[in-house]
């Protein structure tokens, strides 16, 4: 059985993406709906990372190395100067998208196991995860025109 | 001088006690004897009363109520009766400015007008309009919003265009949006005629709006008083006549509104028939605020369970119900989420849409609903929602442009982000009209350095030389109130006509024909090569909005200028099946959130993420309300050590905004001459502070110098008005609003005004 290396993944993704939320909240200070919202979306990724463990441990986690993979080449290094902020948030919806096929996949996995528990902590966390890429893409919107076309 | 009374000692004025139809008083204050009298409204709030100016050889001398109105029935308060007087002050701005050499010199209006236009053409060859942004008002009229609207929107094309209403009203638009689908009251003044019980939620209304409060203190008067309930952090005025006042610590709307919504469900004080009919969304709601027993509301919010409970008592048994929210919600943390529990106070018991049950979201300016309405805002004109393309091509066709102009592929940006824009370069030029950011905005520090960046370009136009027209490039004298013929909307949905009474001075123009005078030197037209404005006067204006208005919910067409002219202001919808106009929106329970006619498509509470049409399609409500709510957060920045008492700021019952025309009427200056910091008897005590002492409040962003008033508010908050800033007394610092914070709600990007960490210290 293959779930834990997926649990895993899960696990990893949103540990990667708490970090992430916290980073971008931290580098963009200036622009305070960044900051504020980032800073919230965070908890959220970090609550699912704790309340995880539960499964890990029925499963056992295996380890992976390939989120940390795609993070880091996400965000490499913080980015300033005019597209910085658009960039961010970029990755971020990327790295969020991760998040989201995580808990499809385990979803998919807690049916066939009839592990209605997983079932549920899946479908409320791709809850979460969805409205973390809804307020992503809605700011993502926002900003692309300025910053394109307008900003220095 | 002659008056029919004292306002400044006596606000509200004699008792006329009564139930169900309120009796005549006009109140009257005239300096000579006019020799005529010509039909208006006041702008010194955003009540809307009827009045008229009196004239005497071409000089406003006076006013006096309109006994006709339905709004006032002749009353006036201490700005209606005084703020005229601003009109005749000789330190009008009356001749446009230029900045040469660092110092702002006269100019001709073509020389102002076509650096202008030099500078816009320049900034759209390098960028689009994308560079330009304006920040407007809540205190124009009609005309020249929807004219500003048609030549942002249609002739540049810019996204950039917000108003001040941003900081005062913004949540209201919001709050309804979410539960109702549009923007629009649903209610009338008229229901606090007959209701039974009244909920007052963070707005101080006897000092806000004085001759509605008097129509609530004669209802208190007569029989059958309505009960009063009140949530406010302060001992207002209108706190000190509730049946029950809730005091609730600052930031902490959420909690108080999910417990009463807690208590009236358990109770079973709803009904259950109008929300199965009426609304989606219950069974969430009902989850989401079980979670807040009265003792947990109280463990956070300070309120006691047995007040809650009383106040739960009352709001869920009376037959009708009027509620009121204002800035202590729209300015505070989870400013949505908060007012949105009012309306769902009211769903839930199906008090609205019939006589005595009213809500409202209300406006804190004159004209605010019209720079909403209008589109002036963040908003697309006739509440056309910028997500749905089929109303984008409603308005393509009605100016005859090109839908793609029309700036739609993502929320028109709100105030605070046109700000930034400006502070990070990418906007170049910012045309502020009618408003005094440099006094009104939060963190001014901040604010003064944007105005004075080398890359932007400010325009301003106002009719006095205010605190942020000292920073601009160009300033345009602008003709006011009394000096030009408009119409404009209260919050009740009354319209009113304001005729020109006067000339205005020297070279001063109405803002309209500013507007209209930028849309022709840039040469503006439509597809077929014709003047994309077709109109020359605010009445062919106002005809020309009436076709904008046709079908949807803020229904004009059955107006015009003869009709309001006849004698009381009309509530919109104003169409052929409501010829008189209407006073109550969705009396049958059907909301405007179907698919094709809302004005949005709905937001996240907390995030502010907006919904795709195929989102919403999901679960399209056909014209069921929503029932909707958020959990509590607490505020972002709390007292701790360093700064360990909350900073709320609000306003003063003699003052209007940032006192550019009330600080201009010597009776209403002297009754409020100076801004101050109110402390607690236990904090005064704490700090050896008495009435009188001047102490130093600062936060993380800013110091003020302020006289200290003693008592009336809760230990560890203290209380400066907003209203003062510098252009009469530039001595020392005191504008509340160095010490706020930069930051938003989630929903309606309304700033938060209600709460920052200070510390004081005698001086």
């Amino acid at each position: 059985m293959h779930i834990g290396n997926y649990i895993a993944l899960a696990h990893h993704s949103e540990q990667e993406l708490t970090k992430a939320f916290r980073q971008v909240a931290e580098h963009h200070k200036d622009e305070p709906d960044i900051e504020q919202i980032c800073q919230l979306l965070a908890t959220w990724s970090e609550k699912h990372v704790n309340e995880l463990k539960t499964f890990i441990e029925r499963y056992s986690e295996e380890n992976s190395n390939e989120p940390e993979r795609l993070t880091q080449s996400l965000f490499e290094e913080p980015r300033s100067g005019g597209g910085a902020l658009l960039r961010d948030l970029h990755d971020l919806w990327l790295m969020a998208n991760e998040a989201e096929l995580c808990w499809i996949v385990l979803s998919q996995a807690a049916q066939g196991l009839h592990d209605k528990k997983l079932e549920a902590a899946c479908a409320r966390f791709r809850d979460d995860t969805k409205r973390q890429l809804a307020f992503l893409l809605t700011r993502i919107k926002v900003a692309a025109p300025q910053t394109l076309i307008a900003a220095d | 001088m002659e008056q029919t009374r004292d306002s400044i000692k006596d606000i509200w004025g004699e008792r006329t006690p009564y139930e169900g139809h309120w009796p005549v008083r006009v109140d009257e204050l005239t300096e000579e004897a006019p020799d005529r009298w010509v039909q208006s409204a006041c702008v010194l709030c955003s009540n809307g009363c009827g009045m008229d100016i009196g004239v005497k050889d071409g000089r406003i001398v006076g006013v006096r109520g309109r006994a006709v109105d339905a709004v006032n029935h002749g009353r006036l308060g201490p700005k209606g009766l005084q703020g005229w007087m601003a009109n005749n002050s000789p330190d009008r701005l009356t001749r446009p400015l230029i900045r040469r050499n660092g110092k702002l010199e006269e100019a001709s209006w073509d020389e102002a007008m076509d650096l202008i236009v030099r500078r816009s053409n320049d900034i759209i060859s390098k960028k689009t309009s994308l560079g330009i942004g304006f920040y407007t008002s809540g205190q124009l009229f009609l005309e020249e919003y929807y004219t500003l609207a048609v030549l942002g929107k249609a002739g540049l094309g810019t996204p950039h265009m917000d108003g001040n209403t941003r900081l005062c009203t913004d949540t209201a638009a919001a709050a309804l949006k979410v539960s109702f689908g549009s923007d629009g009251q649903p209610g009338s003044y008229t229901d606090l005629d007959t209701t039974e019980a009244i909920l007052h939620v963070g707005h101080n209304i006897a000092s806000q709006q004085t001759v509605l409060w008097t129509r609530i203190l004669d209802r208190l008067a007569g029989e059958n008083p309505p009960k009063l309930v009140v949530i406010d952090p302060r001992e207002t005025f209108t706190a000190m006549k509730a049946t029950v006042h809730l005091v609730p610590r600052v930031g902490t709307n959420v909690p108080i509104m999910n417990g009463l919504l807690n208590l009236i469900i358990q109770a079973g004080h709803i009904n259950p028939d109008y929300i199965d009919a009426h609304t989606v969304g219950f069974e969430e709601l009902k989850q989401l605020v079980s979670q807040w027993s009265p003792e947990r509301v109280e463990a956070i919010s300070g309120v006691p369970a047995t007040k809650l409970r009383e106040a739960a008592r009352i709001l869920g048994t009376a037959k009708t119900l009027v509620s009121t929210i204002l800035q202590g919600v729209y300015q505070s943390m989870q400013a949505t989420a908060a007012a949105v529990q009012v309306n769902n106070l009211h769903l839930i018991r199906g008090l609205i849409g019939h006589t005595g049950s009213g809500i409202y979201q209300m406006n804190g300016q004159p004209t605010a609903q019209n720079t909403r309405e209008c589109g002036a805002d963040g908003d697309l004109p006739g509440f056309r929602n910028w997500g749905n393309p089929e109303h984008i091509e409603q308005l393509a066709r009605l100016w005859n442009v090109d839908s793609n102009i029309i700036p739609h592929w993502s929320p028109p940006t709100h105030a605070m982000q046109i700000w930034r824009y400006a502070e990070k370069g990418s906007i170049n030029l910012l045309w502020i009209s009618g408003t005094n950011p440099a006094v009104s905005l939060p963190q001014l520090e901040r604010v003064r350095s944007i105005l004075q960046q080398e890359n932007l370009f400010v325009v301003v136009q106002d009719a006095f030389m205010t605190e942020t027209a000292q920073y601009a490039d160009v300033v345009l004298p602008a003709a006011i109130w009394g000096e030009k013929t408009g119409t404009f909307t209260n919050v009740d949905r009354t319209v009113h006509i304001s005729h020109k009474a006067v000339d205005p001075p020297g070279e001063a123009k109405p803002d309209f024909e500013i507007f209209l005078d930028y849309a022709r030197r840039m040469d503006f037209r439509d597809k077929d090569g014709a003047p994309l404005i077709k109109w020359k006067t605010p009445e062919e204006c106002f005809e020309a909005w009436k076709e904008c208005t046709r079908g949807r919910p803020c229904d004009y067409t059955g107006m015009s200028y003869a009709k309001l002219s006849e004698g009381s202001g009309i509530q919109w919808p104003c169409n052929e099946q409501y010829p008189d106009g209407k006073p109550h929106l969705y009396e049958d329970g059907v909301f405007n959130t179907s698919i094709d006619y809302c004005e949005t498509y709905g937001h996240d509470l907390v995030t502010g993420a907006a919904a795709t049409k195929e989102e919403y399609k999901a679960k399209d409500p056909k014209g069921k309300a929503f029932l909707k709510g958020a959990d509590y957060e607490p505020p972002h920045e709390e007292p701790d050590e360093e700064f360990p008492l909350w900073l709320t700021t609000g306003r003063l019952v003699y003052h209007f905004h940032t006192r550019t025309k009330t600080g201009r009427s010597r009776q209403l200056n002297e009754a409020a001459p100076d801004a101050f910091v109110q402390v607690s008897d236990e904090d005064a005590a704490r700090y050896g502070l008495k009435t009188g002492d001047l102490v130093e409040v600062a936060s993380r962003r800013g110091k003020v110098v302020e006289p200290v008033l003693v008592g009336d508010i809760e230990p560890g908050l203290v209380f400066i008005p907003f209203h003062y800033g510098y252009w009469d007394d530039p001595g020392r610092k005191r504008a509340a609003n160095e010490l706020t914070l930069t930051e938003w709600d989630a929903v309606s990007k309304q700033p938060h005004y209600k709460y920052a960490a200070v510390r004081i210290r005698k001086i």
